[in-house]
């Protein structure tokens, strides 16, 4: 089984999760960059945080036979910081980098004036870059959050095909269908999605499109939340080459978008260990 | 975080850096090389890039551009060579050399250690090489300690960085000019005996390379042909 987490903080994780995720069959992750817990209050910290996710971060991944890309964005949180607007600015130089597969995570938290000024203007940041977007839905008012996000994607140069909506669930997963973007689906110990409900909304809506992520962080989450939606899907009478569509195809399809995926790490380590992996087929 | 070993030291299963040239290959040489094993739609990628880089064009920013795409447009294992051409064409001094340094993904930071021999004279870049040697990646350690790191890295330094080589698993054979910085150092090879000796007391092995260096600290320095 070839596993793809296309949503996961590998910054706050350690190397057993690598070893681990290694071990469960992830051969490549996407880490978008994020809020690190504790804002930050001046630029700099972003551009460290960046390059770690450009450098060290891909290195580390490599150890475990890990393909590793990233997302780079301002967040929303930190977005409604005056102090961290300079990032906007800086970018540019980043979306350029070969590791860089998306502009994300963007999207809204509290839904404010200075969110909306974040979010349009690195849509349009995304579409100058060639690049797609990664855009969350907030967790509180998540409906509602859900339809300002697609007002302001329709209003933007990016095509929607080129957006993956993510922290879906049963209530936003059938407007966020209908829009054509990409559907991405955070399953969590104990909030978000779990692995039952997951595969409920795979069974009603079908998985094309679809693509599911740990989104493991430094809060209480499970980076091996993908291979156990993989197992809960055989369970439940899906075929294999469904569970290769949701963890690997999907995500390959979407960050393909951006023409940078590199996964010979994955495929080296594939290689390594015989055809199994690989089975499947592009 | 202490300075040690990956616990877990598999080799890297992928992106293996290309073995550092000793003697730097002339651009020429390392052009019509990679030109050699690059499909047709990367080599003409390259030529465009590499006209566009040229001195008249190089005040514009899009040399820059070619810099950092180069790993998509070449495929990973070229992007080394088709940066260094780069920073060649566009004739990058000192300045520009650090910009892209601490503007660069790790890729971008090892091929402009890559090309410093080629580049510049004096110590003006050591103080990248000093980063690079301060990180934990292998590769970018590694590129640190090619001919223009072995030309000016004081003895201190360098005893550290051929030091961390053994920490971290870095073949010494990527170290540039090796034998002729060790031979006869006997501070190197105290450093050495006593990382082996804090080894053996742990129950641990002793990288095969400690020894081959230790060996090397051993041959008397040659006699100088100026002397
Ligand atoms: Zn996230």
């Amino acid at each position: 089984m070839r596993i793809f987490d296309p949503h996961i903080h590998m910054t706050s994780r350690t190397t057993d999760d690598y070893e681990a995720m290694r071990a469960a069959g992830v051969l490549a992750v996407v880490e978008p960059a994020f809020w690190l817990g504790q804002p930050r209050t001046s630029p700099a910290t972003f551009y460290d945080y960046f390059d770690s996710l450009l450098g060290w971060e891909p290195f580390r991944a490599a150890q475990y036979g890990i393909a590793h890309h990233c997302t780079i964005a301002l967040n929303p949180k930190e977005a409604n910081d005056p102090r961290c607007l300079p990032v906007l600015e800086e970018l540019p130089r980043y979306l350029v980098k070969d590791g860089v597969v998306a502009v994300g995570e963007i999207g809204y938290d509290s839904m404010t004036p200075a969110e909306d000024h974040a979010l349009a203007a690195q849509l349009e940041l995304a579409a100058d870059h060639g690049l797609p977007a990664l855009v969350h839905t907030p967790h509180r008012d998540k409906l509602t959050g859900l339809r300002r996000t697609l007002d302001v994607v329709r209003e933007s140069a990016l095509p929607v095909d080129r957006v993956l909506i993510d922290h879906l669930n049963e209530n936003t997963v059938k407007e966020a269908k209908d829009s054509g973007a990409w559907l991405g689906f955070s399953v969590y110990p104990d909030t978000k999605m779990d692995e039952d409900r997951m595969v409920a909304v795979l069974r009603a809506h079908g998985p094309e499109r679809v693509l599911v992520n740990s989104a493991a962080d430094w809060g209480r989450s499970d980076p091996l939340k993908t291979r156990k939606v993989a197992d809960a899907m055989l369970a439940a009478g899906f075929g294999e080459d469904d569970v290769d569509l949701v963890l690997w195809r999907n995500p390959v399809a979407f960050y393909g978008l951006s023409g940078r995926l590199d996964l010979t790490p994955a495929e080296a380590a594939a290689t390594h260990e015989g055809n199994s992996i690989l089975r499947g087929g592009e | 975080m202490t300075d040690r070993a990956t616990p877990h030291p598999a080799p890297p299963t992928s992106h293996p850096a290309p073995p550092t040239p000793h003697a730097p290959l002339p651009p020429a040489e390392l052009r019509a090389r990679l030109a050699s094993r690059l499909p047709a739609p990367a080599r003409d990628w390259l030529d465009t890039a590499l006209a566009g880089a040229a001195p008249a064009g190089a005040g514009e920013p899009g040399w820059r551009l070619s810099f950092a795409e180069a790993g998509r447009r070449t495929g990973p294992d070229a992007a080394d060579d088709a940066r260094v051409l780069l920073l060649h064409a566009a004739g990058a001094g000192p300045a520009t050399l650090a910009l892209l340094y601490r503007q660069g993904t790790a890729a971008e930071r090892r091929a402009v250690l890559r090309a410093l021999p080629h580049l510049v004279d004096g110590d003006q870049a050591l103080d990248l090489v000093e980063d690079a040697l301060r990180t934990n990646d292998t590769r970018l350690v590694a590129a640190a300690l090619g001919p223009y790191g072995a030309r000016h890295l004081p003895a201190h330094d360098w005893r550290h960085a051929v030091l961390k080589c053994l920490f971290t698993g870095v073949p010494v054979d990527s170290v540039a000019r090796l034998a002729e910085r060790a031979r006869g150092d006997g501070e190197l090879a105290r450093m050495l005996g006593d990382f082996a000796a804090e080894r053996g007391a742990a129950g641990r092995t002793v990288p095969p390379d400690l020894y081959r260096v230790l060996a090397l600290t051993e041959s008397q320095p040659a006699p100088s042909e100026e002397s």
